[in-house]
């Protein structure tokens, strides 16, 4: 049946292997077919001289394979080309099923075992993070901001994919590397959705009633999976009330703490030309640079408290 | 290859002769890009050399005077152009797993050449904020902005698209859109002080 069909790919050393092995006997057979010629040609005279370069050849090989092997592993990225292997409709549909619990949590649900659809939306975050830190008339580092968003991200992605394939590992749960990693990915979907409608309407309501909506449903959307596949009412709690935390906290923080970090940088570089007035009078030599830090830090905040006190 | 054996069996000449063909071979090219057309010129004689310079150009331009920032402009240039080769170089491993028929530098050839009008956008765009500042200054840098994002995105597909199996063509264009949105958004955003 087709829930059943977990083992969706081969693991990539099992690939890796393969690959290898055939390139080793097509190289096998190449280097018998040139060995022979040679004997034939050297006849009973070369003798010597071919007993030590077939050792010399022999080192050469063993000592060639083992590199090649190692980096046929690593580096041959036809190992990749499985999970690459979609098309335009199964993404589509992925996506939007990314957004739809299934109530079914007797069998294991089914989990598409791909890397482009998550990888792409990795990138549009990336994307609609930096087009929501747009503004016209202030100094940006934008190398800054870009390191920042695209770390967040793939941070994000990977190092909660790996935590709770962690997590999944201790409780028990049938999920492997590749399915976690596509699940998450497929859960920034609503992620997207949320940040690129809010970063463009500014209405703080409008933010919390789409952070529970479509945050909530691609949460439920994982959840659901992931109680499918464990046992447990303490291990289900475990996995996917992490889960659930991690996903809906880091759409929170992307709108909310992602913003003031922005701004903490925006308001750093801004430091030097807010007008004498609004200093705090501090009696520390100007030279210092650490002094100079924190006054610029606790100018930012009385300027914050001056903005507060202003609009009541 | 043909370049070099015809140059080096000639050791009076100095290098203007290779130079020459090389130079008029980067701007036949970079009439292609500006005149996108169904045709193999870019990916037949791939060269790096275009891209160099238009990427070179375009984080020269994205720096700002370093009168008052602590740092004095390197990281700047230097992540500019990680972004760009980074990102060409992920579109093109992108490419080959959908299962594309076009070799990794002929790839990276295209998406360099397709930055050109981005970067006669940056040019404009420093040219119009030589104005005063104000909403009209920042309609126009986007509407300019804008039009050369679509245009480098039209020519890229003009080159790339033929070389993937046909129904997977949006899927490898969908990253394409990407990398040139972020390096329009470095583009409009810039503002020198």
């Amino acid at each position: 049946m087709e829930n059943m069909d977990d083992t969706s790919g081969s693991s990539f050393e099992d690939m890796g292997e393969l690959h290898q092995r055939l390139r080793e006997e097509e190289v096998d057979a190449d280097a018998a077919a040139a060995e022979e010629e040679d004997g034939e040609f050297l006849g009973m005279k070369g003798f010597k001289g071919q007993l030590s370069r077939q050792v010399a050849d022999q080192m050469w090989q063993a000592g060639k394979r083992q590199a090649s092997r190692a980096f046929s592993l690593y580096a041959n990225i036809d190992i990749l080309r499985p999970y690459f292997d979609v098309e335009p409709a199964q993404v589509r549909s992925r996506l939007l099923e990314s957004m739809i619990p299934i109530k079914m949590v007797n069998f294991p649900q089914k989990i598409a075992g791909e890397l482009y659809g998550p990888l792409m939306l990795v990138f549009t975050l990336v994307a609609i993070l930096l087009h929501g830190m747009k503004t016209s008339d202030t100094i940006i580092r934008e190398g800054t901001l870009m390191g920042t968003a695209i770390g967040t991200c793939f941070g994000y992605w990977l190092g909660v994919s790996s935590f709770i394939y962690f997590l999944a590992y201790l409780c028990n749960a049938q999920i492997t590397m590749l399915q976690m990693l596509a699940l998450l990915g497929y859960g920034l979907f609503g992620h997207c959705i949320v940040l690129f409608v809010t970063y463009n309407i500014h209405l703080h309501a409008l933010f919390y009633v789409f952070w529970l909506l479509v945050g909530g449903l691609s949460t439920l959307r994982m959840v659901a999976v992931l109680v499918s596949r464990t046992v447990g009412p303490t291990q289900r709690l475990l996995l996917c009330g992490t889960l659930a935390a991690l996903h809906m906290l880091f759409l929170l923080y992307l709108h909310f703490a992602y913003h003031k970090v922005v701004e903490g940088i925006l308001d750093t570089l801004e430091g030097p030309d807010i007008p004498p007035m609004q200093r705090v009078p501090r009696d520390v030599p100007a030279a210092l640079p650490a002094a100079r830090l924190s006054a610029i830090v606790l100018n930012a905040t009385a300027k914050a408290v001056a903005v507060t006190l202003q609009s009541h | 290859m043909a370049k070099a054996a015809e140059s080096s069996g000639d050791p009076g000449t100095t290098s203007p002769r290779p130079l020459m063909r090389d130079l008029k071979a980067v701007g036949k090219k970079f009439m292609h890009v500006l005149y996108p057309r169904k045709s193999n010129t870019l990916l037949r004689d791939w060269d790096l050399w275009g891209p160099l310079i238009l990427c070179v150009t375009l984080a020269l331009m994205l720096q700002r005077s370093s009168i008052d920032s602590e740092k004095d402009g390197g990281p700047q240039f230097a992540e500019v152009f990680v972004i760009v080769w980074f990102g060409a170089v992920t579109i093109t491993l992108n490419s080959k797993l959908l299962g594309g028929n076009i070799s990794f530098f002929q790839s990276l050839c295209v998406l360099g050449y397709c930055i050109l009008p981005l970067t006669v956008a940056m040019l404009v765009c420093r040219l119009v904020l030589l104005a005063e500042p104000g909403p009209i200054n920042f309609m126009v840098r986007l509407f300019v902005v804008v039009v050369m994002f679509a245009w480098s995105i039209v020519a890229s597909t003009a080159f790339l698209a033929d070389s993937q199996p046909p129904n997977r063509k949006a899927l490898a264009i969908y990253p394409v859109f990407l990398f040139y949105f972020v390096i329009s958004w470095m583009i409009l955003t810039f503002t020198p002080q």
